[in-house]
């Protein structure tokens, strides 16, 4: 009888209650996967984007050559046996340097909006909770933002020179302000709801109610972005590394490669456009994908 | 109208003092004595240091940000490293290479992207809307210097129809304009679909029917018109963003323009055209903003009214 034999009232309580918040967050999260899998085409994207990262990360394991490997017997061979993507003016392999150009295109594309993102969910909840600090955040993001992305990239790059590490800061700098705008609207839509009243009045610290009440019920536009702008990333450092602001050779970046194959357009479309279709690939499941996201997250298509 | 035209025009003057602010501070910590480039590296010491005194090299950072912003509302950008002529001659040079390819391939976007966007929207889940639906997202995920070297391949290489490199007379700026007009279209379609489907869902649309409307003034007159700010918007996101990214289209069919100026210039440290360059790119941008702005308020007259209220 009683609470004889059974553990204290207050941790039979705290177990309940994890219990129903780990149904909460599994529902939700299977809410979403299960309004994504009727999508057919984002599912698609989501097996693709799956497929590339396995080959980006068992590249050394899942190419036919070395990709810096030179074989002047082999120079611009089409597309065929032995070579299925061709070779390139210097007879390197162009299926192994697209697959471990794959490597240098993931970990830039992801690894620049990862950090992009953030620094922009923080930049976005401090502007969101603190009034006084919103103007001056939201002006300098709105700066970056009213700059045409290119121009800001090639101004960042000239000031602080070609190399990966500046590349990853300018891509950065671009990305930082659509998360920090996102998350800004996001949490000041939640900051006016009764539940942060409510923490606030039973004495939660500034830094409780953002990190464990505004933050958790941010993620949708924040994730549907994070898809958005990797896509939007993968294209930027293709672009900057086609004008040679970028990465340089001789690593198999597929913007440089497509550079370097420009000058045999006429005679040997394949060196070219092979990589350029490798940035499509990756950008249009990206973008596909993060428009499937964007529609599974919507409240508003709730039936 | 007045109000919200003289509120804007404020706005954007100080976006575009920020902007120069923005741009100036960080070309100010480029390596290198601007003296020393100018006269070249077998200059004497005292002629350097006289030109330094002359060009006020070095005074305080605030000091050479205003003298700068006060040159800038002269039109003078300063000298160029390389040719040692104004860097606003120079950019003026370039500047309509870029602006016709803006121009013409945002025109053609419009057209393009409009027509198939309306009709994609009316006929919603048909084979031609997945079709375009589907093109649109490829074009807007396809790098412009892929789609240029597959278009250059298949007309100029292939059929012979155009020429690839070069400006010398009005064919060869159809596929540059073709190349960016496609991808502008691209974008476009997917806003007009969406904004016509948010708009002729709504209630007017169904009493406009309903007084026996003709099909096609219900979708142009009542539907277009309302769904055009977001188009609007997303073309003028586009002509910023061709702007800054003309480079690329510049280096693929070899035109003369203000993108592949600004990027010989990086490549050859002339940093004042870098800085002038990147700043009347987005001065451009700043007016193209304040334009479609304007636009809003002259379509939607609940956007003028909205400023005037807050007036009084």
């Amino acid at each position: 009888m009683g609470t004889v034999g059974k553990a204290p009232l207050d941790t039979q309580q705290a177990t309940a209650g994890r219990a129903r918040r780990r149904a909460r967050k599994q529902s939700m999260v299977a809410e979403v996967w299960r309004k994504l899998k009727k999508n057919t085409w984002a599912v698609g994207s989501l097996i693709i984007l799956c497929l590339l990262l396995i080959l980006a990360t068992f590249a050394p394991w899942l190419t036919p050559y070395d990709y810096r490997v030179q074989d002047y017997d082999s120079v611009l061979l089409p597309p065929g046996k032995g070579h299925i993507f061709g070779t390139d003016n210097f007879g390197r392999d162009i299926f192994s340097r697209v697959v471990y150009g794959s490597r240098y295109t993931v970990l830039i594309g992801f690894g620049c909006v990862t950090i992009a993102a953030f620094l922009g969910v923080v930049f976005g909840l401090i502007s969101a909770y603190f009034p006084k600090l919103d103007n001056i955040i939201m002006r300098s993001m709105d700066l970056i933002i009213g700059m045409p992305t290119m121009s800001l990239l090639m101004l960042l790059i000239a000031v602080m020179g070609i190399s990966i590490t500046n590349l990853v800061i300018a891509l950065c700098v671009t990305t930082i302000p659509g998360f920090a705008r996102v998350t800004r609207a996001q949490a000041l839509t939640i900051k006016h709801q009764e539940f942060i009243e409510a923490a606030v009045a039973m004495g939660a610290s500034d830094a409780r109610i953002l990190l464990k009440h505004i933050l958790p019920n941010s993620w949708a536009p924040i994730i549907v972005q994070y898809t958005l702008g990797a896509g939007q990333v993968v294209l930027s450092a293709a672009s900057l590394s086609f004008i040679g602001m970028g990465i340089q050779a001789p690593t198999p970046e597929w913007g440089l490669m497509v550079s370097q194959g420009r000058v045999y357009l006429r005679s040997h479309w394949h060196m070219a456009i092979i990589p350029g279709l490798a940035i499509v690939l990756l950008t249009f499941v990206l973008n596909y994908l993060g428009d499937g996201l964007r529609d599974a997250l919507d409240p508003r298509l709730n039936k | 109208m007045a109000t919200y035209v003289f509120r804007r025009l404020m706005s954007m003057l100080m976006v575009l003092a920020a902007t120069t602010m923005f741009i100036f501070t960080l070309m100010y910590f480029v390596d290198g004595d601007p003296a020393l480039m100018l006269l070249g590296e077998n200059a004497t010491v005292e002629s350097v240091e006289a030109l330094r005194k002359e060009l006020g090299l070095d005074d305080p950072f605030f000091v050479r940000l205003g003298r700068y912003m006060a040159g800038l509302a002269r039109g003078d950008m300063g000298i160029s490293y390389r040719s040692k002529r104004p860097v606003f001659d120079e950019l003026m040079a370039r500047y309509p290479t870029t602006l016709k390819i803006t121009l013409g391939s945002t025109a053609l976007g419009l057209i393009v992207g409009v027509s198939a966007g309306v009709y994609s929207a009316i006929r919603q889940y048909s084979l031609f809307d997945r079709i375009f639906t589907t093109i649109s997202l490829f074009g807007a995920s396809a790098p412009s210097f892929w789609i240029a070297m597959i278009l250059v391949l298949l007309f100029a290489v292939r059929l012979g129809w155009l020429p690839a490199t070069g400006s010398y007379g009005i064919e060869y700026w159809i596929l540059p304009i073709f190349t960016m007009g496609l991808q502008t279209s691209a974008s476009i379609l997917r806003m007009t679909r969406s904004s016509m489907l948010e708009v002729i869902r709504q209630d007017y649309i169904r009493t406009a029917r309903a007084k026996g409307q003709t099909e096609y003034k219900v979708i142009i007159n009542h539907g277009l018109r309302n769904a055009l700010i977001p188009i609007l918007t997303m073309a003028g996101i586009k002509m910023c963003s061709f702007l800054g990214g003309s480079v690329l289209i510049e280096t693929v069919f070899a035109l003369p323009g203000l993108g592949k100026y600004i990027l010989d210039s990086v490549t050859f440290h002339d940093y004042p055209v870098v800085q002038g360059g990147v700043l009347w790119i987005c001065i451009n941008a700043i007016v193209i903003t304040f334009a479609i702005d304007m636009l809003y308020g002259f379509l939607d007259p609940r956007i003028r009214t909205m400023y005037e209220a807050k007036k009084a």
